[in-house]
């Protein structure tokens, strides 16, 4: 037990170190959130001051104090995803996996350093878009950010565990992040993020239902707004039920090589 | 048990769905030699050295290494055992020194980084990045990787496959040097002259059987005893002279150019002896040995590079 701990301080700290060096690592990891969060947010203040009462509409200023953080969060863990998913493909192909595993390293370590560095920039992102957020344009000063944070890392971990599924079943590194953005993407738009789930078309609204992205984002809007936690004991179930098949799953059929 | 034997395989097969990679696969090595499994591509060499190395478990037979089972005794064995394998990648941008320091992390006991670099002359390399080292310079860092254990068994898949003469010269007097420090080897390739010159005994695999155990020289005089004795010279008579000579089985004779074929020991000496007892003015001499290229062609019917 010891020693797997420290085989995964040891491992997570140096894949902390390889990432910073991809060149598109950190700048695809923390700079486009932030990026992405001050320019929609930019375009919704100007529409606002364009406005002729000079005053900003309701629905705008909704929009900045909820809806785009919750939105750049949600793109944040999915990113998070994606890269996973392509690294364990690389991994994979390139005998990384397999040259580990003749090592007293146990597997699960290997996969959960990935995981806890894909943890840590997350949280790195968030942070930065919140201090960018305070920098340029006063919405969500009052948002409960330790919980938020807490929320967003649930919400990671949850479809993280998705991402292992999706990586087990890409043949080849190449087409691991397209795959995944393919089965991640389309989810955002039924996850209640944009149109509340009730007003989709039930037979949506159902599919939507079966999301695990519609949990995270009720969560994290709710949480985000002041929720308590124990508002939000079902998404969190949910998310919870997600992680725990998605790992059962993806323990049966994931490949090493 | 017996302790002189470190690996002890008896009987293993391996099937991917229909195709039988490793069948009845049996065979021994002793501790402080260098043994090498060499056949063709795709002969079982890999299979079978995953399956000894407990990363593959056999569907059948049975495997026991430094007296552990691969498969149930993993953890125990791991420790004990040094691994490279064959076209292995690591992360593109892990630094030298932090491969060693991160496999050396991964081990109770392990030797020191700066002189294991040093020895295998990556000592200038190692703040260099992965991707940016050479095939080479790969191939020594992964055996830098499996020696961090102080292992009692290092395992080698294909080693020199795809560097250049320079640096298989090179690769080959540092796995001499692993075996000088008392260290058993176990090594595949499908290269024969590799397996000439670094092993003490071979196991020659080809379709997932092994075909023949001995050492290099053994296995040669088994399976390839002629020899060939080229001799130029204008002589009169010579090509008679050589006839004679009764170890000779054939003379063949291309203007001064004389081919003796024959077979034992002998051979030589007695072309030898008769060129000077009869004053033969002699331009070219050279003896042509049979390979173990020669013994595979032998025992297989077809050339290994086919």
């Amino acid at each position: 037990m010891r020693a797997m701990l420290r085989h995964l301080l040891h491992l997570t700290l140096l894949e902390i170190k390889i990432f910073v060096r991809e060149p598109l690592g950190v700048f695809g990891s923390l700079a486009v959130p932030v990026l992405l969060f001050l320019v929609v947010g930019r375009i919704a203040i100007g529409s606002a001051n364009d406005s002729d009462t000079r005053e900003a509409a309701p629905g705008d200023i909704e929009f900045l104090r909820t809806d785009l953080p919750v939105f750049v969060a949600v793109m944040i863990a999915l990113s998070a995803v994606l890269s996973l998913v392509t690294i364990i493909g690389i991994y994979r192909e390139g005998g990384i996996l397999k040259r580990l595993r003749a090592t007293p390293v146990r597997p699960p370590t290997i996969l959960l350093a990935h995981v806890l560095v894909k943890l840590i920039f997350t949280a790195a992102a968030l942070g930065l878009m919140l201090l960018a957020g305070r920098r340029f344009y006063p919405v969500g000063v009052d948002a409960p950010l330790a919980a938020f944070t807490a929320a967003l890392v649930l919400t990671t971990w949850s479809i993280l565990s998705i991402g292992f599924v999706i990586a087990s079943l890409v043949p080849t590194a190449r087409f691991a992040q397209p795959l995944g953005a393919l089965l991640l993407y389309p989810m955002i738009p039924l996850s209640g993020l944009f149109t509340p789930v009730e007003t989709l078309p039930p037979a949506l609204a159902a599919v939507a239902r079966f999301l695990p992205l519609t949990y995270a984002v009720s969560l994290l809007r709710g949480i985000w707004s002041g929720n308590p936690w124990s508002a939000h004991a079902g998404d969190i179930a949910a998310l919870v039920l997600v992680f725990v098949l998605a790992t059962a799953v993806a323990s049966r059929v994931f490949r090493w090589e | 048990m017996n302790p002189d034997l470190v690996i002890e395989v008896d009987a293993i097969r391996k099937a991917y769905g229909p195709t039988v990679a490793a069948d009845d696969v049996s065979f021994a090595v002793r501790r402080g030699e260098i043994f090498g499994l060499i056949g063709p591509n795709g002969a079982g060499k890999t299979t079978t050295m995953e399956c000894v190395e407990g990363l593959r478990e056999p569907d059948a037979g049975r495997i026991a290494v430094l007296g552990l089972d691969p498969v149930r005794d993993r953890r125990a064995l791991q420790l004990r055992i040094g691994v490279q394998l064959q076209e292995a990648q690591l992360q593109k941008r892990i630094k030298v020194w932090e491969a060693v320091a991160f496999w050396r992390s991964l081990y109770p006991t392990a030797i020191d980084g700066d002189p294991l670099l040093r020895q295998l002359g990556l000592h200038d390399k190692r703040d260099a990045w992965f991707m940016t080292l050479s095939g080479g310079q790969k191939q020594r860092l992964f055996i830098a990787l499996a020696l961090v254990n102080d292992p009692e068994v290092v395992f080698l898949d294909e080693l020199t496959t795809g560097l250049d003469p320079q640096a298989r010269r090179a690769i080959w007097d540092l796995v001499h040097d692993i075996r000088e420090r008392g260290k058993t080897v176990f090594l595949t390739t499908h290269l024969m002259e590799e397996a000439e010159r670094l092993c003490d005994r071979v196991a020659i695999i080809d379709h997932g059987r092994i075909v023949d155990v001995d050492p290099p020289a053994k296995l040669i005089e088994r399976h390839c005893p002629q020899r060939t004795v080229v001799v130029a010279t204008d002589h009169d008579g010579a090509a008679d002279r050589f006839r004679a000579i009764p170890s000779a089985t054939a003379v063949r004779r291309e203007g001064g150019r004389h081919e003796i074929e024959g077979r034992g020991d002998t051979l030589v000496t007695d072309v030898i002896h008769t060129i000077s007892e009869h004053r033969m003015p002699v331009s070219e001499f050279r003896t042509v040995l049979p390979t173990l290229e020669d013994v595979f062609l032998t025992l297989t019917g077809r050339s290994i590079r086919a």
